[in-house]
């Protein structure tokens, strides 16, 4: 029962980072637009590197 | 036009009007330094599109930033105040991509979604949560027991009681405004299980009991959270698009100032400015001809087809259309002054009567709640009197009877239902803008069209060609040619399509509110109105037609239909509804109409009053009237009716009035949307009912102190699972 001691914070932290994860998608607005961003991967035009 | 700026109809007034207010207020406020401008792209639908866009815009000087938004179809402009949207089409234009102007302040509430993206973030805050105390709860559920299972619990409260809090609010919000308002809503029995559930879970960990119920009462919010998001995203998405609409329509117009014309915006106009107002172009204020004589469409204020002539004198009133030629106008009302904004007004007072509709889960609460709350309380007296005073095995019972018959399910089943009807109909081009329309146009039992505009399209077409002389075309088609006037264009196409050739014409002139004249094989000819022609003036839309010294002739014109109105005529009339047409236009125009169409009951020369008033009648008489309708008259008529439905080409203040917006042009999605409607009431009530029947086989077991956290849980999901599978029916 002692691996509890490890794998309950473990669980607990994979968790929250997917959940701030998501606040931040959200927080930078990344829902705005799915079908543009969807769009977007096939434009070449920051291929070398991203947009300045 | 004008009204851009009338903030549209919530939905349910307490709950979505306060977030979108001020929303608008935020927004209105002009933006500092570079301007941000709006652009509709409706063309574009792929990545090429998004580069070319980009590109084009980018390329522009002037331009800072250009972002296209392909959800939208939208892009939004970083730039300097030089530019004007009206370069930026034209570049768009030349590059081959369709764009038009858009309003900002009309688009201020749509582009930050405020409240979805707040719902957003709690309903994700409850997701992660739920499923970590979900983890913990199975493992207390499969035996673990003593220390172990009082550590899961405390880590379960641990995350539930942060979450609780926050992901609870709107629902804690929504029960206190209901409570404070001496009603009870879905949200109180809602909120109480939450809260008890949590709190008696607490005292149960402290004193290291058995069942602890953090993962129901976490369920529970995640599961309405996500009922609540769903018919807010419906509702959101629609709204967008309605307010698209609205910023389709700038607010501009053509000041003249020393002569030097200027394009300012309608709101700056101020009393005693002359204002041009250019042939095709809607009336921008309420003022009086100085300059130019023209014909005025009035159809959308009033409903008369017939144009109406106007000469140096005449008053104008913000939302006519001017037909032929240039007009000055000097200013008399402008912006909130004028006629058409006062009653836009009126239909703001009109529609505060709605407001007291209450929707049926409002009333499924009304009824649930007491029950749900007194047979709590009545487990709680019970067992505090069979186990002698045991005050927390008798609480228990009661937190498990709250939680099983929380409305879980029934929380989910409206939005549900409403989500998948809405889309649906979205897809046929109908843009439900108020949460309860569904089920009021499911009620529905009389119909009430207008004319001019809604059944037909406003565009007259000749009636008759086959009955004039082939010369006489041929000398009206010559005179057709050389007019931009409604019915000159309309009778070119017609005669054209007839195969008729154009006789040669020559000193061809437009006389601006009169017609057209010319000389043709040596006699002088002329198209327009009857006492210029020196013809006398017939009851209907016609041109007139002298040739030389000849009898004039009277090319007559009738509406022409709106695509699906006969459709939707049928449609009705076979659903058994009583079709009723009302109209401002004169009484002949309006019988041959409604004989045309097949509609019996007609009102003709109705005043924009006696519609609504007729309404209001019907109304009181017990029936559930739908009010389709487009234009200014109409607008109160719009607001009484217990639905209404206005297409897009309507003005603006009547598509603020009207429930569902008709977009395109097809009418015949009037038909579905009401069987969709009455199958989607159909579905809520089943909802309800397989609510009911888990709560009757659930209740029991609680009562009797059998129910564990597990069966809680499983009730909770099988019963949300079902309802939404049934709601998934209507789509």
């Amino acid at each position: 029962m002692e691996v509890l001691t490890i794998l309950i914070p473990v669980s607990l932290f994979l968790g929250a980072v997917g959940l701030v994860a998501f606040v931040w998608t959200m927080k930078a607005r990344q829902y705005d637009d799915p079908d543009g961003d969807a769009n977007r991967i096939l434009n070449d035009d920051y291929d070398d590197k991203p947009k300045g | 036009m004008s009204l851009a700026e009338h903030p549209h109809p919530a939905g349910c007034p307490a709950c979505v009007a306060a977030p979108a207010a001020e929303e608008i207020a935020a927004g209105v406020a002009p933006p500092a330094g570079p301007a941000r401008l709006q652009l509709s792209l409706p063309g574009i639908h792929c990545a090429g599109c998004i580069a070319g866009v980009e590109r084009a815009l980018t390329a522009v000087p002037g331009v800072e930033d250009a972002r296209v938004n392909l959800t939208l179809k939208r892009a939004s402009i970083d730039a300097d105040a030089g530019t004007t949207p009206a370069d930026l089409i034209a570049v768009l234009d030349r590059a081959g991509y369709e764009a038009h102007e858009l309003d900002a302040t009309a688009l201020a509430a749509t582009e930050t979604d405020r409240e979805g993206r707040d719902l957003a973030m709690r309903l994700a805050v409850a997701f992660f949560a739920n499923m970590n105390v979900m983890l913990l709860s199975i493992a207390v559920w499969a035996g673990a027991a003593d220390a172990t299972r009082d550590l899961f619990h405390w880590i379960s409260a641990a995350i539930a009681i942060p979450t609780v809090i926050f992901s609870g609010r709107p629902f804690y919000a929504s029960a206190l405004s209901a409570l404070r308002g001496r009603r009870l809503n879905m949200d109180v029995p809602i909120s109480l299980a939450i809260i008890l559930a949590v709190a008696l879970s607490l005292w149960e960990t402290m004193l290291s009991g058995k069942h602890a119920y953090f993962d129901a009462a976490l369920s529970l919010t995640f599961f309405l959270l996500l009922g609540r998001y769903l018919d807010h995203k419906t509702r959101a998405s629609a709204r967008s698009a309605a307010e698209e609409l609205a910023a389709l329509e700038v607010p501009r117009a053509t000041r003249l100032r020393d002569g030097a014309e200027e394009e300012v915006r309608a709101a700056e106009l101020a009393p005693g400015d002359m204002v041009l107002v250019r042939p095709g172009g809607r009336v921008p204020v309420d003022g009086r001809i100085v300059e130019g004589r023209s014909e005025i469409d009035r159809s959308l204020m009033t409903g008369e087809s017939l144009p109406a002539f106007a000469e140096p004198g005449s008053p104008v009133a913000a939302g006519e259309v001017n037909l032929t030629g240039p007009l000055t106008v000097q200013v008399e009302a402008s912006g909130q002054e004028t006629a058409l904004h006062r009653i836009a007004d009126l239909v703001a007072v009109a529609e505060s009567g709605r407001a007291n509709y209450s929707s049926l889960a409002d009333r499924a609460a009304r009824a649930y709640a007491p029950v749900v709350h007194l047979l709590a309380l009545a487990a709680f007296v019970a067992w505090m009197w069979i186990s002698g005073g045991d005050m927390r095995l008798s609480l228990n019972v009661a937190v498990a009877t709250l939680i099983i018959t929380c409305p879980c399910a029934m929380g989910l089943a409206v939005p549900a239902v409403t989500t998948a009807a809405s889309g649906r109909l979205f897809r046929k081009g109908l843009l439900i803008k108020d949460g309860t329309a569904l089920e009021r146009l499911a009620e529905v039992d009389t119909v009430v069209f207008d004319k001019t505009g809604t059944l037909t399209m406003g565009l007259p077409e000749p009636a008759d060609l086959g009955r004039h002389a082939r010369r006489d075309l041929e000398v009206a088609l010559a005179l057709a040619l050389a007019s931009e006037h409604p019915l000159a264009v309309s009778l070119a196409r017609a005669a054209k399509a007839a195969g008729i050739r154009p006789a040669r014409a020559t000193e061809v002139r437009e006389v601006p509110g009169y017609g057209v004249e010319a000389t043709v094989r040596g006699q002088q000819a002329r198209l327009g109105r009857a006492a210029w022609v020196g013809a006398e003036a017939e009851g209907v839309t016609a041109t007139y037609l002298r040739v030389g010294d000849s009898a004039p002739v009277a090319i007559t014109f009738t509406d022409s239909l709106r695509p699906g109105a006969e459709e939707a005529v049928a449609a009705l009339t076979a659903a058994g509804k009583r079709l009723l047409l009302i109209s401002g236009d004169a009484e002949p125009a309006v019988r041959a109409f409604a004989a045309r169409i097949g509609i019996d009951e007609v009102v003709a020369e109705a005043l924009p009053e006696e519609k609504a008033a007729r309404v209001a009648a019907l109304s009181r008489e017990g029936h559930k009237v739908l009010m389709v309708g487009d234009g200014l008259n109409d607008t109160a008529a719009l607001a009484a009716a217990h639905v209404s439905i206005s297409p897009a080409s309507a003005l603006d203040a009547a598509r603020v009035a009207s429930d569902i917006v008709l977009m395109g042009e097809d009418l015949s999605a009037l038909g579905d949307a009401t069987a969709t409607a009455v199958r989607a009431r159909a579905r809520i009530k089943e909802n309800f009912t397989i609510s009911t029947v888990y709560n009757v086989v659930a209740v029991p077991i609680a009562l009797l102190g059998f129910a564990t956290p597990l069966a809680a849980a499983l009730a909770m999901s099988l019963s949300s699972i079902t309802v939404s599978l049934n709601a998934l029916r209507v789509r």
